[in-house]
């Protein structure tokens, strides 16, 4: 399989494949790296006129503490964020999150920000951003934008990018005590789409109390979501096993699975609500580290 | 649109023009009749194409040649001087670790990344490590064992050198 005929342009700063992505219009693409855009140009899903490819820029690969906030460089890999001392120290959702991405050859080049950019629901990043209540920094013709995550995912396949924005910077909170996170995937075989996916993020204050709660989902839905009505439930609470259970039915309620060759509806309905509550557990378990 | 690229295959320099859509895999075997790399499932899952893309294991099949300008690869050939055997390939070699061999080289190069990153792995941790890496013949037992062997044997060679 090849992809049908496109036009390479390699950009040299992201304001060089910002000016190039203005010239050619919307039928340009821009790519990281690549392995989700690539896959679907050889089968014909995606066929761009002009591929712009961003991944030999300078200085978009990092992962640093900057005040409140965790940032990851867009162009930083899974491999380098899997081989993080910091990461692996004090973040494990993304830890939890990486072993579970793809295969390590795939890791190896896939970056983070084409993970989120690419607006697929099955990739495991943005549940991962959605509990973590993330800010997508990105530059485009008009400057540099913060978008909320709640506000990042548009539709199948469509973010609140611009065909000239790049995603150049994931911003999470910086890990503190009385936080913590966790990410579990189930899936047939290591590389292929989720079943089902669920991310957990905890605040919880000194007296043990959620401060503030993030659930957010892999592919069981179009559109990657979180789970509103499950993490009201828990806002405000000490966190018990009871309101653990009443989390996992609410969250098996709201997510949107679609019956496929990896299950019916209903089994990953169930799916959603034992990973839900295991989630829930191991990310108190972390916070209260 | 012909692009103009050099890359360094194997210690030497090469100088090839190339489509915009042309494979790196297509660049390797069409081009450079190197064909110890191979295509197996041509969608990133399998790893018969996987080689090393400046010391990293890559699938060649989802990365465009064009991209590979100014790169250092080493394929399957490429691995250790000629009538000479890479201490993962001698590993494969004394435990079986292959059959039909059709995904032996991917496996070799994917096992040369892991052991940089983790020289003294885990069974569990090289079972997750060539998890992309995809045999229909071994049941894969035999090429954990290899795996195990060859860390063994460059352990031992590391502190001969120092």
């Amino acid at each position: 399989m090849i992809p049908a005929n496109f036009t390479y342009h390699k950009a040299a700063s992201v304001k060089d494949a910002i000016a190039m992505a203005e010239e050619l219009g919307e039928e340009a693409k821009f790519m990281s790296g690549g392995h989700s855009l690539l896959p679907m140009m050889k089968l014909r899903f995606a066929t761009p006129e002009h591929i712009i490819d961003i991944s030999k820029i300078d200085g978009l690969s990092y992962i640093k503490e900057d005040g409140d906030v965790l940032k990851i460089g867009a162009l930083t890999t899974q491999t380098e964020m899997e081989y993080s001392d910091l990461l692996k120290e004090n973040y494990h959702i993304f830890s939890d999150a990486i072993k579970l991405t793809a295969d390590p050859s795939v890791r190896n080049v896939g970056t983070i920000g084409g993970n989120i950019a690419h607006g697929d629901a099955a990739n495991d990043q943005p549940a991962l951003m959605f509990a973590m209540r993330a800010t997508i920094v990105a530059e485009g013709a008009d400057g540099t934008k913060s978008i909320p995550i709640d506000e990042f995912f548009h539709g199948f396949y469509m973010t609140a990018l611009e065909p000239t924005d790049i995603l150049v910077e994931i911003q999470v909170p910086k890990a503190r005590k009385g936080c913590g996170g966790a990410y579990q995937k189930v899936e047939r075989k290591v590389g292929d789409y989720a079943t089902a996916g669920v991310a957990v993020y905890l605040e919880l204050d000194d007296a043990g109390v959620c401060q503030q709660v993030g659930i957010g989902l892999t592919n069981v839905s179009a559109v990657p979501m979180r789970v509103e009505r499950a993490e009201e439930l828990l806002r405000g609470q000490k966190i018990t096993q009871d309101l653990i259970e009443q989390a996992g039915v609410i969250t098996s309620e709201d997510c949107e699975p679609v019956s496929d060759l990896r299950g019916s509806e209903a089994y990953k309905r169930s799916l959603v609500n034992t990973i839900t509550k295991r989630m829930l557990n191991k990310a108190l378990e972390r916070a209260n580290q | 649109m012909k692009h103009e690229i050099t890359l360094t295959i194997n210690g030497a320099s090469v100088t090839a023009k190339v489509d915009s859509r042309l494979l790196l895999v297509h660049f390797i075997r069409e081009q450079l009749d190197l064909t110890g790399t191979h295509i197996g499932c041509d969608t990133s899952n399998c790893g018969a194409c996987t080689i090393l893309l400046n010391g990293k294991s890559v699938k060649s099949c989802t990365y465009l040649a064009v991209r590979a300008d100014g790169a250092e690869i080493t394929t399957i050939e490429g691995l250790s001087p000629e009538g000479t055997n890479h201490p993962i390939q001698q590993a494969f070699h004394d435990q079986h670790g292959l059959h039909c061999g059709f995904c032996t080289p991917g496996m070799i190069l994917r096992s040369v990344d892991l052991l940089k990153n983790n020289p003294n792995p885990t069974e569990e941790e090289i079972r997750w490590g060539i998890s992309g890496n995809l045999c229909r013949c071994t049941g894969y037992n035999n090429i954990v064992k290899s795996v195990q062997q060859a860390a063994q044997e460059m352990q031992k060679e590391k502190e001969a050198t120092v």
